[in-house]
């Protein structure tokens, strides 16, 4: 009788594990993409104040900057236990297609400069530029031709 | 009161894609590519830059802005040169991150090995 309610309790368990990780998971990719983004518009307000540029200048030397540490990051070897840990929090921000390509070329630069690092560095970041550009190009022509561009 | 925006603009991009994460078979690859999409998607109507006026860096740091640079880019140019501009002008505003992407990606690579 016992071992049943045991059983049960299991079953019970195991039903609810899974959803309380997600909920967990979710919690907290909303928090690290959060402070993601707010790293990124104090970065924004950093470079526009301090070398004198125009927001949208500026938005370029934010992304830049956070390219670098997510890229020296990963090449150190803490980032993958960062993104293990924050998932899309980190994968969603421009951090997560700094970190595909530079894990991929550090991953496959063993197998030599050309069908190694060349082949691969844009293994995992390629499929976005392939489907932004193939995307932009299709709805940048409907929006030019339906709706008379900018 | 940007920042408060910027962090839950940034913040829900991210939670959408953690739902779809684990709540669907698809992969990160395939969350980063739809976020993209969805990125140029929004733009066609103006949405996205509605969205960056008032979530300014939180919404320029996610995956979509960079669908949204894309066609932004490519618009400009298209303004100019017609329909062959949309080619012209693709990379002018995200040959930065990519650019940097690339560069550092080497760089780093050549000096750091891989750790299992």
């Amino acid at each position: 009788m016992i071992s049943l309610e045991n059983k049960d309790y299991k079953k019970l368990v195991d039903k609810h594990k899974p959803k309380e990780t997600r909920v967990q998971n979710a919690f907290i990719a909303f928090i690290i993409g959060g402070i993601v983004g707010v790293l990124g518009q104090l970065l924004i307000e950093f470079y526009s104040y301090f070398l004198d540029i125009s927001t949208k200048d500026a938005s370029a030397f934010m992304l830049v900057t956070l390219i670098f540490f997510a890229s020296l990051f990963t090449a150190l070897g803490f980032f993958d236990k960062w993104v293990n840990f924050a998932k899309c929090g980190l994968i969603i921000p421009i951090t997560g297609f700094a970190h595909s390509m530079a894990s991929a070329g550090i991953e496959y630069k063993k197998e030599g400069p050309i069908y190694g690092l060349g082949s691969n560095i844009f293994k995992l970041a390629g499929s976005v530029i392939l489907y932004g550009i193939v995307s932009a190009w299709f709805f940048g022509m409907i929006r030019y031709l339906l709706m008379g561009g900018m | 009161m940007i920042y408060i925006y910027s962090f839950l603009f940034c913040g829900l991009v991210c939670l959408i894609g953690q739902i779809i994460l684990d709540n669907t078979k698809l992969s990160a690859g395939h969350i980063t590519s739809i976020f993209v999409v969805a990125g140029a998607f929004l733009d066609t109507f103006g949405i996205y830059d509605k969205i960056i006026t008032f979530a300014g860096g939180g919404a320029m740091v996610p995956i979509t802005s960079f669908g949204h640079s894309l066609i932004h880019g490519a618009l400009e140019k298209a303004q100019d040169f017609g329909l062959i501009g949309l080619l012209m002008g693709m990379f002018d505003l995200t040959a930065t991150g990519i650019t940097a992407a690339i560069i550092f990606t080497f760089v780093f690579s050549l000096f750091f090995k891989a750790r299992d």
